[in-house]
């Protein structure tokens, strides 16, 4: 127990004092080198996953897999692309780097309600009262981590958005949510580090005086996050959320709004050793003038997706990190065939695409096929989980890892999914 | 080991059959039960969650101190920790009804009818319109409307049935001020895109505890409710507009007004005399629907409102209705056992059995025959013996953990957060900041800035939102560094830690006075020491050393968590 103050300590080995002789000991090694060192050292051996989640459910019809033509089509025309697939005309960078990427096209859920597809699509597992599972993000991280033992961000960043927590996995996986202009709040207490360490003393003697009541979970929870959170505070590796000391032509072609910054953000995250991103786009929810949202009004959606997700791609591929990096672009459904009246596509999840690639899945392709109108999947559907399983592969996790959730229930990963074998060669 | 042992000794546990004996009030007898302060209703809770702990061979949790008790009812019927003064006053009451006592103070003395009026306000906000509600661009509503019709409401001690009444019909404009304004119309004003479809879902589940948005486009998979009922509910709002009123000159809304109108029917040549809607099946067929209550209970089909005004209509059916009992009653009991007897609390249908059916009834009924007085509901749940437990976990209830997917038993009292506001207020009164706050409009403010900090919003037409104040990274950088905290420990001249350091107190008083302000309790012994430590090693400077000592209570898990 911690009861005397350290005087003349340092803040590394106050942390490992602190975290006593748990696996949280960090070799001394790694404080003070410069990040670039770090990251070369970290780039080794490591895979992570970029999770580009598309807020409000779009209308992957209008971008994946049109229908030209159809009376369900939409206006607009396809354009050829580097790999063997066309997409819509409003995505041009991106057809540039479509031999990297892969359409599934024969996604087929149940959940057209936000908040539960959100949920699914995060988890594999519809929502259930008595269970709270944990989002990819949390069980991907988890899975990776071992491969870093020198991160210090939390292994699950989510850049401008709204994730889905860690679940029964608890706080210690919950997302950590940056806003995409990379600052962090809060980070500084200003005050000397023999203070604060002192004033830590006496905040973990209090902690441990709780804990030791034997109050539950929560008062141990909070005692794991501070010391992640002094970690941070004391970390060379925040300097990875700072994307404006990226050279002004890479800022500007990522894009300067906030999903251009998330991606680059990303690729300085995955580059860091972060082994889970999630980016967020929102306002897909487009129940009203979809073709103007998206492609022919002013600032169109599809405008700022092509640019941003075409330069992630290019970034990571001549880096050479995409072959370590699977990618992800997804949102919680689609949108109806049918066009409404105010020319406007409703909540869709019978047929609708997901895209992928990186991390040594194939380009370039399309997996399965829609109907001429777009209304039904005519081959093996896909679902949540199947993605997951593919991700899973895709970064050597293998299938047959289960989590038990408090309760005792065993939970296989990505909700026992299969693996779409089109995918791998 | 702690200095409050209670009295609950476990005598035997076998074949299932629990005795026990009160060890520090033998006269109560083996059998007794807590006290009920002759209020049948807390009896009746009473023997309810007994009976459960009974037939699942468990043994409750000692009762917590005086001082936790005290802390957890400020926080949970005002929104804030108590003051050292307040604290100190209720421990120097040894009178059997000094519980009973406080809670009346809390809910009906003068001097804390603001603090309960804002407490409740804030709840209710965030339920009817969301954390971000009124704050995003181009929004139609006065967050500030909805407020003050809240304030009012809670201030006046508004039956709730009446504010059910009130928000669901309402008519008007929406911010503070402007002609005809009723702050009700905020709760409706931005659901009525798409037909209504958030007004339907919202009023459902806030109301009535039915959660029947996924049946919008199908059939419900676990409950009975099928996509017709989901339009035939959604038909009430069908005579229901949000006019803008634009600021001359721009596109920037000034105002906006929520008006029934005549509502002719859909499709071609609609008859308003009988104003049907058309809704897509999944086949995609076309099915129609006229406004009837969930219990199968018709309106009139007629769109003309001088026929029927149909919001006002369904008004009265949510209220004559058992649904809305029962909704308040898990509300009110979540609120401050931290479950409910369902999970959500909003999801009551018949495939989402509550763990204590008989009690929500019977809370749910008693609501109503107390004329909906919404005090009259907290003080029973706030006197129960089940609110009044130690959150210490012991060997005979350790199995009581609905973390773990168990259906809580509420054996010992259940750790949670604070939530974002009440650590606010909280942080206000522990630094004694509230004796210099400005105005109400001011305080609500500032408040709102800082609490902007945690919200995010997912940026789809339903508006979901979620907060990040949740026990995170980013909270805890908040609490350690943040402007807040950093002002609560500021040493400046007329500061709290500046008035305690030069008080006449001794040192040893100055850090009991400094842990009862954030902790509502004295610190143990090794807590003296180490704080005597920091005083040696700030080379003297008390003033620097109570600083270290407020920041580690304020950071520690026991202030933050509500327990």
């Amino acid at each position: 127990m911690m009861n005397s103050i350290p005087s003349d300590m340092s803040r590394r080995h106050f942390m490992s004092h602190l975290a006593g002789a748990s696996a949280m000991t960090i070799p001394a090694l790694t404080f003070g080198h410069s990040l670039r060192t770090h990251a070369a050292e970290l780039k080794k051996n490591h895979k992570s996953a970029i999770l580009l989640w598309m807020s409000g459910g779009p209308s992957t019809m209008d971008i994946w897999d049109l229908k030209p033509g159809a009376p369900t089509g939409g206006p607009f025309r396809t354009i050829r692309t580097k790999g063997d697939v066309e997409i819509c005309e409003h995505m041009p960078l991106t057809a540039n780097v479509m031999d990297k990427l892969s359409i599934i096209r024969s996604m087929s859920t149940r959940e057209a309600d936000h908040m539960r597809g959100r949920y699914y699509m995060h988890t594999g597992y519809v929502p259930n009262p008595n269970i709270e599972h944990p989002s990819y993000g949390a069980v991907l991280s988890h899975e990776l981590i071992d491969q870093r033992a020198n991160l210090e961000i939390p292994p699950f960043v989510s850049v401008g958005g709204g994730s889905v927590g860690p679940g029964f996995l608890g706080m210690a996986w919950a997302p950590f949510v940056v806003s995409s202009n990379g600052q962090v709040r809060n980070l500084d207490m200003g005050i000397e580090d023999k203070r604060l360490m002192q004033r830590m003393a006496a905040l973990d003697m209090i902690e441990k005086n709780f804990i030791s009541q034997n109050r539950g979970s929560a008062s141990e929870d909070h005692m794991k996050i501070l010391k992640k959170t002094l970690n941070l505070m004391t970390s060379e590796q925040m300097e990875a959320f700072k994307v404006t000391k990226e050279p002004k032509e890479v800022q500007d072609r990522y894009g300067n709004d906030g999903f251009g910054r998330g991606c680059l953000m990303a690729r300085r995250l995955v580059e860091a050793g972060v082994p889970f991103v999630e980016v967020d786009l929102g306002g897909w929810d487009n129940h009203a003038n979809i073709f103007t949202t998206l492609g022919t009004g002013m600032n169109p959606k599809l405008g700022i997706l092509d640019r941003s997700m075409s330069a992630l791609v290019e970034d990571l591929e001549t880096r050479g990190l995409l072959q370590d990096t699977a990618i992800i672009w997804m949102g919680e459904f689609s949108r109806t065939p049918r066009i409404n009246g105010t020319t406007g596509r409703d909540h869709w999840a019978r047929s609708w695409s997901v895209v992928v690639g990186g991390a040594g899945m194939k380009g370039g392709i399309a997996v399965g096929k829609t109907s001429a109108d777009g209304t039904a999947v005519e081959t093996e559907p896909y679902t949540s989980q199947d993605v997951m399983a593919s991700v899973c592969k895709a970064l050597g996790i293998s299938l047959e890892t289960t989590f038990t959730s408090k309760s005792g229930r065993p939970m296989k990963i990505a909700n026992g999914g299969k693996v779409i074998k089109e995918l791998f060669a | 080991m702690s200095r409050i042992v209670g009295g609950l000794l476990l005598v035997a546990l076998m074949g299932g059959v629990v005795f026990q004996v009160n060890a520090q009030t033998p006269k109560a007898g083996a059998t007794s039960t807590a006290a009920d302060y002759n209020i049948p209703q807390v009896k009746y809770i009473n023997e309810q969650i007994r009976q459960v702990w009974t037939d699942n061979g468990m043994v409750p949790s000692p009762p917590a101190t005086e001082g936790e008790w005290c802390r957890r009812v400020y926080l949970d019927v005002i929104g804030r920790v108590p003051s050292v003064t307040e604290l100190k006053e209720f421990q120097a009451d040894k009178t059997p009804e000094r519980k009973l006592k406080l809670v009346n103070k809390l809910l009906n003395d003068e001097i804390y009818l603001e603090d309960y009026a804002r407490n409740w306000t804030t709840i209710w906000t965030n339920i009817l319109i969301g954390r971000t509600g009124g704050t995003e661009q181009r929004t139609l509503t006065s967050r500030e409307g909805m407020q003050k019709y809240l304030r009012d409401s809670f201030a006046q001690d508004k039956p709730y049935d009446r504010m059910v009444y009130e928000l669901v019909s309402a008519t008007g404009t929406t911010s503070p001020g402007g002609k005809g304004f009723n702050g009700a119309a905020n709760y409706l004003v931005m659901k009525l895109e798409e037909k209504a479809a958030q007004a339907t879902a919202m009023t459902a589940k806030n109301f009535l505890g039915l959660q029947v948005q996924c049946t919008q486009c199908h059939n419900h998979p676990f409950n009975d409710w099928k996509q017709q009922k989901f339009w035939e509910f959604n038909a009430f709002f069908q005579q229901t507009r949000a006019l803008r009123t634009f600021i001359p000159g721009t596109r920037d809304v000034q105002s906006a007004e929520l008006v029934n109108q005549d509502f002719a029917g859909e499709g071609g040549g609609g008859d308003a005399s009988e104003a049907i809607i058309f809704y897509e099946l999944r086949n995609g067929l076309m099915a129609s629907a006229y406004p009837v209550f969930v219990d199968g209970k018709e309106a009139p089909r007629s769109g003309y409102v001088s026929d029927v005004n149909r919001r006002e209509v369904l008004a009265k059916m949510i209220v004559a209705s058992d649904y809305m009992d029962k909704m308040i009653a898990n509300r009110i009991w979540h609120h401050f056992l931290g479950y409910g007897f369902t999970k959500p609390i909003d999801d009551m249908g018949p495939h989402n059995t509550p763990t204590h059916p008989e009690l929500l009834d019977y809370l749910g009924k008693e609501v109503r025959k107390n004329s909906f007085n919404l005090k009259e509901l907290i003080k029973w749940v706030a006197l129960s013996e089940a609110y009044s437990l130690s959150s210490k976990i012991t060997p005979s209830n350790k199995a009581d953990d609905p973390l773990m997917g168990e259906t809580p038993k509420f054996t010992h009292f259940y750790l949670r957060n604070m939530r974002a506001e009440e650590l606010y207020e909280s942080l206000i009164v522990a630094t004694e900041a509230q004796k210099t706050k400005g105005d109400y409009a001011e305080q609500e403010k500032l408040k709102t800035q800082w609490l902007s900090q945690f919200n995010q919003t997912f940026g789809t037409d339903e508006g979901d939102e979620q907060t990040t104040f949740n026990g995170t990274i980013p909270q805890q950088l908040m609490m350690m560094n943040g402007d807040l905290v950093k002002k609560a420990v500021s040493t400046e001249q007329g500061s709290f830690l500046q008035k305690v350091a030069t008080s006449k107190l001794s040192p040893a008083q100055k850090i009991d006075y400094l842990f009862q302000s954030a902790l509502s309790r004295a610190p143990t012994q090794s807590e003296v020491d180490i704080a005597n430590k920091l005083l040696t090693a700030r080379g003297g400077d008390s003033v620097a050393a109570l600083q270290d000592v407020f920041w580690a209570a304020l950071n520690a898990n026991e202030f933050i968590l509500q327990h």
